[in-house]
């Protein structure tokens, strides 16, 4: 089957009083991989259930391909998921497992009775499921495994029983519920590889739901942020990275986590922080609140070291083999922690009280508004940082 | 010291359990023991004159034990199948569906485990009567087809199943009938088996019914055949009258061994995560 686009036009979904989901417009383009990532309780998971068809919407319509499907059951959608808990059916065999879609959809109910369904279904319907089962087991390196139970498996095991029930249909798309999220460390960034690498060789498209978000930014063409029952920012792992569209992304994505500055925008735009012009200044546009207070956001890896930079206490130092984070608070402001990302190799540039000068990369630094908003900034000339 | 902490609980058990054997210890001693030793209190198994031979041959002979058994069968089975067949949907959509009223529907259930079958007696006596059905398998069966019980044993057990294997199913295209029985029962044979003894026996060694609704011999089921037996002319031998009950037993007897062992597999299958 060509991978299909899937539309979503204002998706709305309560349960009693709560909001989970407020008017969610998305696309999923043909063959894309694309995340749909936030904190448990932002309403990623609703959205994909609302997807598969296990949730019907109050509002809004969904579309496989063009064609709307919003009162369809799942059955009819043509859509195969893979669920956190990898919902095997505990009393069939891998090979079963692997079969069942395949017999539900092409087989009689007659054809699917036990003992008595074989006589009916046929011979050439049946080796053909066979074949697809043997295809599909090759594809996740099981058909070793296929006469066994899913109670004899492995985590990372069943989960490739999972992924190979799901590609046995050869679905319109793939829908994959925190796949990853039962397994260890090592096995997970394995199967990430691995999920990427599956994604290319079979070009299907993917909506893939998960909270953390190095799973999304690995594997992901396109990530949507949900917080709060609405899409904040959709793009590409590197737009939300780095031109994060509001605080709220800034904050979630990137570990550790972005550093946030207090600055007053003042006249012409020129931010200051502790009253100190630092050589950037906000896009005037023209609006109401165009000066006042505003967040200066500084990624780990933009601060850096600077002889005539801002003083800073070394509180703790972390090195995680190649990196080493150091965290530290400014006196100016003790209750701010900043964290700078070094190479483990440098320096660690404290003086004998522990004090270090930061600096930043200017070009690289967020500003965001009074209402959370990404504001344009421009470098000025080289003032004092 | 250590010791008895050890033992001591298991001679607990031992004494509960001695106790609860008695009674049919007892029945099966005095079903070979001769007329004149059946009033002696000695429990000595091996008795002074064997003549279990005199008394099995006249219970099965003076009634037709076997007939009994046939009615027994019948009723039991019948009851247990219409049971399955009722309430398991019932539970798989209280447990595990979605639908308005379902916690009041779930109160009621629990609120009809609280009747007694004998405060519906009378009803249902004069609604068989009035449909000419009295005298039937069927009146024997009918009162027992709806069983709350059932509904909120599987019920317990349903809600257990994993929803997102129920969900996969969905996907997958399984109708709800077949996520029911396919999947949902299929993970709760071990309950299935618990309310299969829990009927049968029950249903087996039912004497208030039946004796309501069944005057003809031929239809009897193996208790009230033994009624009938004791009230023949063989009234005072109790000897055969143990025989006759020994033989209805028995099946009751080999029937929960046979799903102890099904209780234990079922059991450690589900232990197995």
């Amino acid at each position: 089957m060509t991978p299909q686009s899937l539309e979503l036009t204002g998706i709305g979904k309560g349960f009693g009083q709560t909001e989970v989901l407020r008017g969610i417009d998305l696309t999923v383009r043909p063959g894309e991989f694309l995340s749909l990532v936030g904190m448990s309780g932002c309403g990623k998971s609703t959205l994909l259930r609302i997807i598969a068809g296990l949730e019907t919407p109050d509002r809004g319509t969904v579309s496989i391909g063009g064609a709307d499907v919003t009162g369809a059951d799942p059955s009819d959608r043509n859509l195969a998921m893979v669920f956190q808990s990898y919902a095997l059916y505990p009393h069939m065999s891998v090979r079963e497992n692997i079969a069942t879609p395949l017999r539900m959809r092409r087989l009689s109910g007659w054809a699917r009775l036990p003992l008595v369904g074989r006589m009916i279904a046929g011979r050439a319907a049946l080796d053909d499921i066979d074949a697809a089962v043997e295809a599909a087991a090759g594809v996740l390196e099981i058909g070793a495994l296929l006469e066994r139970r899913p109670a004899e498996l492995s985590g990372g095991q069943r989960q490739r029983v999972a992924l190979a029930r799901a590609l046995v249909r050869d679905p319109a798309a793939f829908l994959m519920d925190e796949p990853l999220s039962n397994l260890d460390a090592k096995l997970r960034a394995h199967m990430r590889a691995e999920l990427s690498a599956l994604h290319r060789r079979l070009g299907a498209t993917f909506v893939y739901v998960t909270h953390d978000q190095i799973e999304a930014m690995t594997m992901s063409d396109r990530i949507a942020l949900m917080i709060e029952g609405r899409i904040e920012q959709l793009g590409t792992p590197d737009d939300l990275y780095r031109a994060p569209a509001t605080l709220r992304v800034a904050r979630f994505i990137g570990q550790p986590s972005i550093n946030l500055l207090p600055v007053e925008i003042g006249p012409a735009g020129r931010l200051s922080l502790f009253g100190l012009e630092i050589g950037l200044a906000a896009a005037l546009s023209g609006g109401a609140e165009t000066t006042g207070p505003a967040t200066l956001g500084l990624r780990p890896e933009d601060l850096h070291l600077r002889a005539d930079g801002l003083p800073a206490k070394v509180l703790r130092v972390e090195t995680h083999g190649a990196d080493r984070y150091v965290s530290c608070v400014l006196p100016r402001a003790p209750e701010l922690a900043l964290t700078l990302r070094q190479s483990a190799t440098d320096p660690l540039g404290a003086d004998a009280d522990g004090v270090l000068r930061l600096g930043f990369v200017a070009g690289r630094a967020h500003l965001f508004g009074a209402d959370g908003q990404r504001r344009t900034l421009h470098v000025l000339e080289r003032v004092a940082a | 010291m250590a010791r008895l902490r050890h033992y001591l609980p298991h001679l607990v058990l031992a004494l509960g359990a001695a106790a609860m054997l008695l009674p049919f210890y007892w029945m099966v001693l005095t079903s070979i023991r001769s007329p004149s030793e059946i009033f002696d209190v000695s429990l000595w198994p091996v008795p002074k004159t064997f003549s279990g031979g005199e008394n099995y041959a006249q219970a099965a002979s003076s009634v037709p034990m076997a007939r009994f058994m046939l009615n027994g069968l019948i009723v039991c089975g019948g009851i247990l199948a219409v049971q399955v067949l009722t309430s398991v949907p019932a539970a798989y959509a209280l447990a595990k569906l979605r639908f308005p009223g379902r916690r009041i529907m779930l109160a009621l259930v629990i609120a009809a485990l609280c009747v007694p079958v004998q405060a519906l007696a009378l009803p249902l006596f004069v609604g068989l009567a009035r449909a000419q059905l009295l005298n039937t398998y069927f009146a024997m069966m009918a009162p027992f087809f709806l069983s709350v019980f059932a509904i909120f044993l599987f019920h317990q057990s349903f809600r257990s199943y994993p929803d997102e294997i129920i969900e996969a199913a969905r996907m997958d295209g399984f109708s709800e009938m077949e996520i029911c029985w396919r999947l949902v029962l299929r993970g709760s044979l071990p309950s299935l088996a618990a309310f299969a003894v829990f009927s049968v026996v029950a249903h087996w060694n039912d004497l208030y019914w039946p004796m309501i609704v069944i005057n003809k011999t031929e239809l009897a089921p193996p208790p009230l055949g033994m009624l009938f037996f004791s009230d023949a002319e063989t009234g005072a031998n109790y000897g055969a009258l143990m025989a006759g009950a020994t033989i209805i037993t028995a099946p009751i007897v080999l029937c929960f061994l046979l799903a102890r062992r099904h209780f234990i597999a079922g059991i450690t299958m589900t232990g197995v995560k």
